[in-house]
């Protein structure tokens, strides 16, 4: 009976979040403002459309990103065997699918989930550079989605801040003795809207405002993007929940990985 | 057979899921009757311009897809693309595992295995 009542609990928790989580944008959308935003762009940034300088910053910085996701993606394959292989191709996968999706939000606009979640619970954040990239190239090259000269600032957003901040917000509910659905569903959340914060920041920072500088810019940029990221990603946290779901319900499948050592089914 | 997790109580849980996820997918479209839903790139530069309207982008896509048919054709065998390799993982995964109930020596677990929302683990799927 006590289980049968924290299970429910679990799913009430993920719907009750969930609720609070949408509410902020049910709220914005319905006190317009008072010039209508244009509708957002997906989050990543166009070609061309951050300065030379600032494209070559962001490459700068996700260099020993890039390093340490290949040796972290070669360890993978190499040392985790079939069952490493085929999580790590479904990781890669779920943000591939992820990626392309456009969805319609609140506020009148469309935006894609990142779908970075899942291979962060899998195996961690250090991977994702390497998935992202793969991701953000092809999209970039066959869709004129993102850009090839943004390619650097929008890794950096999708592919190494995000999952860095998932991870963390996981390993964080998990010590704070957060039952596991709730908190993968709070690490893909997390992941895909911090993404998406970084974006604004890059934005504002190569864009800081004539009258208020960086803050305002960032203000503006964040304050319509996040609103319609909100109900993208918590949709984006729901089908990290189902797929975790399914890989749970073949614990040997997952051994070794962190959702392993989480549930202790290793 | 543990009757707690039996199979209905799975699926009432994921179709809730679902129910829930198409919910907020479609609000949208209640609450903004007139829009277009917008995203793509042409709308996200006018932010920038907005914002400094000297700003010329410096650089063009390579390749761009002549039209929207082809556009979503792309966008269609992306998704297509990833998801056929994630359904291709979950049921080999799924498959292996029950294939290996009864045979000494494997990997995989004699029977499968439940997990609660909560984590903790069960037998019986």
């Amino acid at each position: 009976m006590k289980r049968h009542l924290r299970r429910a609990g679990s799913a009430i928790a993920v719907g009750a979040i969930a609720a609070v989580i949408l509410a902020v944008p049910a709220v914005a959308g319905t006190r317009a403002p008072v010039v209508s935003p244009p509708p957002a762009e997906a989050m990543h940034i166009a070609e061309g459309f951050l300065p030379a300088g600032w494209c070559l910053v962001w490459f700068a910085a996700c260099l020993p990103f890039w390093f340490v996701g290949l040796r972290a993606v070669t360890r993978v394959v190499e040392e985790r065997g079939q069952e490493g292989r085929l999580l790590l191709a479904l990781s890669g996968a779920f943000v591939f699918v992820l990626s392309s999706l456009k969805m319609p939000s609140v506020t009148g606009s469309s935006s894609h989930p990142t779908g970075t979640g899942l291979g962060v619970l899998l195996f961690g954040p250090w991977v994702m550079p390497i998935l992202g990239t793969i991701v953000l190239i092809f999209q970039a090259v066959l869709l004129a989605h993102g850009g090839l000269t943004t390619l650097g600032a929008n890794t950096f957003s999708m592919a190494i801040v995000g999952p860095l901040a998932g991870s963390l917000v996981y390993t964080l509910a998990r010590k704070a003795r957060v039952p596991l659905i709730p908190a993968v569903f709070i690490c893909a959340v997390t992941a895909d809207l911090l993404t998406y914060v970084v974006t604004a920041g890059q934005l504002a920072l190569a864009f800081p405002s004539p009258d208020g500088g960086v803050m305002e810019s960032f203000l503006r940029f964040a304050g319509i993007y996040a609103v319609t990221q909100v109900p993208i990603s918590v949709v984006e946290g729901m089908l990290t929940v189902l797929i975790v779901r399914t890989l749970l319900q073949q614990s040997s499948a997952i051994r070794g990985t962190r959702l392993a050592a989480a549930t202790g089914a290793a | 057979m543990n009757d707690k997790k039996s199979s209905p109580r799975r699926w009432v849980a994921a179709v809730a899921l679902v129910v829930m996820m198409v919910g907020i997918l479609t609000i949208p479209f209640l609450l903004n009757p007139k829009s277009d839903f917008g995203g793509s790139d042409d709308h996200g530069t006018d932010m920038i311009t907005d914002v400094d309207p000297s700003y010329h982008p410096w650089f063009f896509s390579l390749w761009t897809p002549p039209g929207s048919e082809t556009e979503s054709l792309l966008f269609a065998l992306q998704a297509a693309l990833g998801a056929g390799v994630g359904g291709y993982v979950l049921g080999f995964i799924k498959g292996r595992y029950r294939d290996d109930a009864g045979r000494t020596g494997t990997s995989g677990d004699p029977e499968p295995v439940g997990i609660g929302l909560d984590g903790a683990v069960h037998a019986g799927g």
